[in-house]
């Protein structure tokens, strides 16, 4: 059970659809090929999903690729505009309502205060020329500070938090490793100590003995800063070591989901079945 | 071939001055208008202009500037086409001038109300070169998202130890629009905050318009522990008129091989010379 | 007597006037408008295309008095457009109704109506001439060719397109009817609409047009080679309405060249769907006179803009609209050259800040 039973985010029915439906695939239960209409073609990436996020908790987010969770995280930090449904963020009492529907000015301000994010691919995460200072300031400049004495702590703190020395502070990610650069973009999602973390494959692509060094810092973080999180990943191992609680994605939809452990020992749906067994 | 008065046909003037209205209504903001060929390079002082030649009446006095001088080539050849075209008094002296076009310096002399400063725009978009793509800088000035501008002026800090930005630096205008204010030197920004008179800002090839009306709050962008600083002249003495405290040119001696240091608004130099040759006069 | 102000710019700009307009007649003789207009078809073609300006004779003085450079003509062509009003627009004009005087196809071998080669320098060896040295009083040799039948009007020709469509490897876009913005009354605002676009590739620098159609089909665009499907020249006729009882009025012909550009092209319709056809799309171009390879490039890049694709440069509006106008372009390289005294003052007072700051 989750630690504390306050929600830090929900989702309602949240879907996220490329192209623009036709009368068939508007009804609420047509029958798609895999995630798409087959009359007009149109791509359900995310159909009607909802969840719940706890505070201090980890939920992972688990399903092949095309199962539409990169999509789902890529509309909870409004890199994409979902098409239906409700995200709720019951911690920022400024937002009324649904926050799809605030002004884009609004979605900045809640991507930089509230939202933290790191991407699969550093490119999408960290402007790669400038000094890594200026990337972890980016979000604090974001969100109104004007002081650089202020930020360039912060930077450090975050800085020697994901284990960079100090000394390469300057230097742009574009000379760091894939794990280093994966601990910058921490870093900078963290900046503005903002209540929940989104966090997409982030060790996919990294050495064996590199992904254990970020998962145990995303361990840490949890345990020293309460952030709840949010990991999406394929890996369920990477699932298992990290969270509290999982879903499980395919074709778009949340076909499962519960504690960690109960999904992965006793899996319900056929096709989690089928990705618990593979791995044993 | 016969000209119109002040070249443009009427309704490319009437159409500028729309849309000049339009700035005036929303300062900082940058308004697109269907800039015309003039026969003056683009990149030469179109913008301005254009701007210019669709207010100029008969009435107006005229004055234009260059890097500071009423002499210099491009001022001349500017004020030649518009003389030419409409026939204006014309001065070299701010007070007088009802309408002063000018590239790089904002005059010495404080605009007084009623009197405009058109000012030549090479590149509009504050946000250029942090962000090329016009349609997303148009959604980041719709946002107010002004984190870039500041971001690149952060990263200089990180790099140099203090902000490069050197002309053209930024301002932020009616707490609302990060604008380029041309490239004038920082010196002469302070000078746009809550001024007396009307500044507008013509860019004829990227085909922009922004303004600054009187008693606007004009802002350098800055940080709390990094101060806005314009360039040093402090311990600098005009050689030709012991002025201090004016934008400055730097020059070399041929003979000496010294640095000296001239007035470079230099019609205020020329009144101030004068002022001082009848104060000696009368002693 | 107090302080003066010092007149010598005036002085010195009026006498580098005039020391360039003399710099013309000092070798030799003067040339006549109208021998420019007649013997420099294809410079009068290029000018009046990248100043969107039809008129030959305008075009001609322009020439001569730009001493021969491109820029300068166009720029001065593009001058005195500015004063002249905007009266009319003219009426749409179908070039199915061209009077067609070259027409050639490089898909189909026999096209309907056939191929008509007409004027071309396309097939001239470039090998320079010694007899044009001497004036010749006309032309020195005359066309060989007899009398055919032909059962077509020259301007009713059908279009290579109509057969494809039949075959149903080309379906017709929807007619759009919107207005059509017109980018000398209204700044282009991004993004771009369509006859915006066409627009700016027609008034666009022929140089430049052509570079960036090549960037686009050597590789960095579609890796493609696109297939001529109708290259034509010919005259267009226009017409305005002026709203009165007469219906419309014919103002004239404008030679044009049009180009119908074939792009294969995967049927939208079936995005995703599995199983695609290849269909047929058109890339169009249209310009001013004669003038071929300009209109084959601006057909390419109405193609790559229309199609755009993340991270291709030529089909990015922005970047391809912001940098093909001759008059824009060599106007701000060109102003590099203006004084920049107080920026450059700046410039230093910061490198010196930098330097104290160290020591």
């Amino acid at each position: 059970m989750p630690a504390n039973d306050e929600v830090v985010l929900s989702l309602r029915d949240l879907s996220k659809k490329f192209g623009s439906g036709c009368d068939y695939c508007r009804g609420t239960d047509a029958e798609l090929q895999k995630n798409m209409c087959p009359e007009c073609h149109t791509v359900y990436a995310v159909r009607n999903a909802s969840l719940d996020l706890y505070k201090g908790e980890i939920l992972g987010i688990v399903g092949e690729s095309g199962s539409g969770k990169s999509t789902l995280m890529k509309t909870l930090y409004f890199d994409q505009e979902a098409t239906g449904g409700e995200y709720i963020l019951p911690g920022d009492a400024s937002i009324e309502g649904n926050a799809c529907d605030v002004s884009s000015q609004k979605k900045r301000q809640i991507r930089n205060e509230q939202l933290g994010m790191v991407y699969q691919n550093p490119l999408q995460g960290l402007k790669m020329d400038f000094s890594s200072v200026t990337n972890i300031a980016e979000k604090l400049i974001a969100s109104g500070n004007r002081n650089v004495g202020q930020m360039t702590d912060r930077a450090d703190h975050f800085l020697e938090k994901v284990n960079i020395a100090l000394s390469r502070k300057y230097e742009a990610p574009k000379n760091f490793s894939g794990g280093m650069q994966q601990r910058v973009q921490i870093a900078k999602a963290l900046s503005n100590y903002p209540p929940i973390l989104l966090l997409d494959e982030v060790t996919t692509g990294l050495d064996l003995s590199v992904q254990a060094d970020v998962l145990e810092l995303i361990k840490e973080i949890q345990r020293d800063m309460g952030v709840s999180m949010i990991v999406v990943s394929h890996d369920l191992a990477i699932i298992r070591m990290l969270c509290d609680r999982t879903i499980v994605m395919l074709d778009g939809r949340v076909i499962e989901h519960g504690i960690t452990d109960q999904i992965l020992e006793d899996p319900q749906h056929k096709y989690t079945q089928q990705l618990v067994y593979s791995i044993l | 071939m016969s000209q119109n008065f002040a070249f443009l046909d009427e309704h490319s003037k009437k159409e500028i001055r729309r849309k000049t209205l339009k700035a005036i209504a929303i300062p900082g903001y940058q308004v697109p208008f269907a800039s015309r060929e003039l026969p003056i390079a683009r990149g030469w002082g179109t913008g301005g202009l254009q701007l210019t030649l669709s207010l100029v009446g008969r009435e107006d006095i005229l004055k234009v500037i260059d890097q500071g001088s009423d002499e210099s080539v491009n001022a001349v050849n500017i004020r030649n086409l518009i003389q030419s075209t409409t026939g204006v008094k014309e001065t070299i002296h701010t007070s007088e001038a009802s309408l002063i076009q000018s590239r790089h310096r904002i005059p010495e002399v404080p605009l007084k109300p009623f009197q405009i400063l058109v000012l030549q725009v090479p590149m509009p978009e504050p946000l250029r070169t942090v962000e090329v793509s016009e349609r997303k800088t148009k959604m980041l000035h719709g946002d107010k998202e002004y984190s870039g501008a500041f971001i690149k002026l952060f990263e200089q800090i990180m790099k140099y130890g203090h902000i490069t930005d050197d002309a053209d630096y930024p301002v932020m205008v009616n707490d609302r629009y990060v604008m380029a204010p041309s490239p004038i030197p920082r010196f002469d920004n302070p000078k746009m905050n809550y001024n007396e008179g009307l500044i507008l800002l013509g860019a004829g090839r990227e085909k922009k318009i922004h303004a600054v009306p009187p008693y606007t709050k004009v802002e350098s962008l800055a940080f709390e522990d990094y101060p806005f600083e314009v360039e040093q002249f402090e311990d600098k003495v005009c050689r030709e008129s012991g002025l201090t405290g004016v934008y400055m040119d730097e020059l070399q001696d041929e003979k000496t091989g010294e640095t000296y240091y001239l007035t470079n608004d230099t019609s205020y130099m020329l009144e101030k010379l004068n002022e001082e040759a009848v104060n000696n006069a009368g002693k | 007597m107090g302080y003066v102000a010092v007149k010598g710019g005036a002085h010195a700009i009026n006498n580098s006037v005039i020391l360039y307009k003399n710099r013309r007649l000092e070798d030799g003789a003067d040339i006549d408008v109208e021998n420019i207009k007649t013997n420099m078809r294809q410079l009068i073609n290029q000018v009046m295309s990248e100043a969107s300006f039809y008129d030959r004779d305008i075009a001609a003085l322009a020439i001569k008095q730009a001493e021969g450079n491109m820029e300068e003509a166009v720029f001065l062509m593009r001058a005195h457009r500015s004063t002249l009003p905007r009266l009319y627009y003219s009426t749409v004009t179908d070039t199915r109704e061209m009077f067609v005087e070259r027409r050639v196809s490089a898909s189909f071998k026999d096209i309907p109506g056939g191929q008509i080669l007409g004027a071309t320098s396309d097939f001239t060896h470039r090998l320079l001439d010694d007899s044009l040295k001497e004036l010749a009083d006309g032309p020195r040799e005359s066309v060989d060719c007899k009398e055919i039948p032909f059962n077509y009007d020259l301007d009713k020709l059908p279009k290579v397109i109509d057969y494809l469509e039949e075959e149903g490897l080309f379906v017709r876009e929807p007619e759009n009817n919107d207005e059509p913005d017109d980018i000398t009354k209204k700044a282009i605002e991004y993004p771009s609409t369509r006859s915006q676009r066409l627009q700016a590739l027609t008034r666009g620098q022929t140089g430049a047009v052509t570079s960036l159609g090549y960037a686009e089909i050597r590789g960095y665009g579609i890796a493609s080679h696109p297939n001529i499907g109708e290259c034509r020249v010919g005259q267009q006729p226009v017409h305005v309405d002026l709203d009165d009882d007469y219906g419309e009025y014919f103002i004239g012909d404008y030679e044009v060249t049009e180009i119908d550009g074939f792009m294969p092209d995967l049927d939208e319709d079936d995005s995703d769907a599995g199983e695609k056809d290849l269909m047929i799309k058109i890339g169009y171009g249209l310009v001013f006179g004669q003038n071929e390879t300009k209109a084959i490039a601006m057909s390419v890049l109405d193609y790559s803009l229309e199609h755009p694709e993340p991270g291709v440069a030529t089909s990015d509006d922005e970047f391809v609209l912001y940098h093909i106008d001759s008059v824009e372009s060599t106007g701000f390289i060109s102003h590099l050259k203006l004084p920049h005294y107080v920026t450059f003052q700046s410039k230093l007072d910061r490198m010196r800040q930098g330097k104290e700051e160290r020591q």
